[in-house]
């Protein structure tokens, strides 16, 4: 069972909705315990990143998911979701993340040219070094973004968009990984990034 | 780069995609979820799904609707009609909707904006305007087109985004249905500057009226239509070819 992570951040209707589409068994979970039953992790989110990250502590899935990382178990973060696998972000003050990937979260305004709206809201091109997320997309394929952040300083970028500069798309190290953009809300393209994170639990 | 998108909107009524010319004389078309997968399928970049019921039942069949689209479809669903409260917010965007639309709920509720933003992120408001021209300006009127409201559109499109909203629709009552085009001297008008995406609807006829909304007025993130593309006078997938073969930034 792919495990969604139910924290009270956003709505997952669409997550789970794709993956069953998919064929795959998925879950949203709410009991850290739980999180050790499943084959992988996906963390989601929506909203501000300090609130979020309160929520993950206070529910005690912070824990839990750090030590399922350690433990070699997949996990997938999207949107807000990837922005909390960092150290930290600038967002409203400086909050902690859970330091899985190198790396802070700061805003992309004064990092794009003027004339750039933010947020960054709608389809943009992949750039992405091989990884097995990307097996089965295209150098240039379209994906779905809505953010007004982005991840900096990260050894660990596997993807990038041009939004007048280059923004960090998606990251990942070993079995930790992220996406920036929605693959849920990103057609075909996007399911073919689900299918390959979910062949990896 | 980012893409310009291509958006179709379905107006649903008990169950059913409907479209009027300037509102009135509404047809049943077609089953609205088989629509949406069909929209996904041939290249649309997102849908708006537009509840034009009123009565309690109706909103039931509408959620239903939007709950099975959600299961099936997987782009950005924006939702909208008869949006006047937070728990309005709360019943679509459980069923799966990404965004959320308002017009005369924003109107009747100058705070309804700024509570939802708060609540839901700026990202999932949409402010939507009918405006047509009134005493020489650009007016927004109420209830599609029924009342008129006074408020003049583009203070009222600054004021929509200095409370929070995160997206605007701007829809010419004079362009809607007629099929002459978009209404680039209204769209230039009321949302010229603005900081956030601008989606201009009423008046698409023909593929080329894409091609010159998108020349005209650079700043403008998406086009919606509906019958054009409902009636299949425009198709997507020809559409975006041609927008492409123009130099628009497209989704192929």
């Amino acid at each position: 069972m792919i495990a969604i992570v139910d924290y009270g951040v956003g709505n997952l209707f669409s997550l789970e909705s794709s993956l069953k589409a998919l064929s795959y068994e998925v879950g949203t979970v709410r009991e850290p315990g739980s999180l050790r039953e499943a084959s992988g992790i996906i963390l989601p989110g929506v909203g501000a990143f300090g609130d979020a990250a309160k929520k993950l502590e206070s529910s005690g899935m912070r824990e839990e998911l750090l030590s399922q990382a350690k433990a070699g178990k997949p996990i997938l973060g999207i949107c807000l979701g990837m922005q909390l696998l960092l150290e930290r972000s600038l967002e409203f003050g400086i909050h902690d993340g859970l330091g899985l990937i190198k790396g802070e979260v700061v805003p992309i305004a004064g990092r794009i040219p003027a004339g750039f709206k933010i947020p960054h809201i709608g389809w943009n091109e992949l750039s992405f070094k091989p990884h097995p997320l990307f097996a089965d997309i295209r150098p240039g394929d379209n994906v779905y973004f809505v953010h007004s952040y982005h991840a900096e300083s990260c050894p660990d970028v596997i993807a990038t968009t041009d939004y007048g500069a280059t923004l960090t798309a998606a990251v990942g190290r070993d079995n930790v990984m992220g996406c920036q953009f929605h693959p849920e809300k990103s057609g075909e393209v996007g399911l073919k990034i689900l299918s390959a994170f979910c062949k990896m639990c | 780069m980012l893409k310009k998108r291509i958006i179709p909107c379905l107006d649903v009524r008990n169950g059913k995609v409907t479209k009027g010319v300037n509102f009135l004389g509404n047809k049943d078309i077609a089953d609205p979820v088989e629509l949406a997968k069909l929209y996904s399928d041939c290249g649309a970049d997102e849908l708006v799904f537009y509840d034009i019921t009123a009565s309690a039942e109706g909103r039931a069949i509408f959620t239903d609707i939007l709950r099975k689209t959600a299961s099936k479809v997987f782009i950005p669903l924006t939702v909208g009609g008869g949006i006047r409260t937070l728990e309005d917010f709360d019943r679509v965007l459980k069923c799966g909707a990404d965004k959320v639309s308002v017009n005369s709920g924003a109107i009747a509720d100058k705070t309804l904006i700024r509570k939802a933003a708060e609540k839901y992120g700026s990202q999932c408001v949409v402010i939507s305007a009918d405006v047509r021209r009134e005493d020489g300006g650009f007016k927004v009127t109420g209830r599609g087109g029924r009342d008129s409201t006074g408020l003049e559109a583009r203070e009222w499109l600054r004021y929509c985004v200095s409370e929070g909203a995160g997206e605007v629709v701007l829809n010419s009552m004079d362009a809607d249905g007629v099929k002459g085009g978009f209404d680039i001297e209204m769209l230039d008008y009321c949302c010229s500057g603005l900081d956030v995406p601008v989606i201009a609807s009423g008046g698409a006829g023909k593929t080329e009226d894409f091609v010159e909304l998108f020349k005209a007025l650079p700043w403008v993130d998406a086009g919606l239509a509906a019958s054009v593309f409902h009636y299949k006078e425009i198709a997507i997938p020809e559409l975006k070819r041609i927008l492409d073969q123009n130099g628009i930034p497209i989704r192929l």
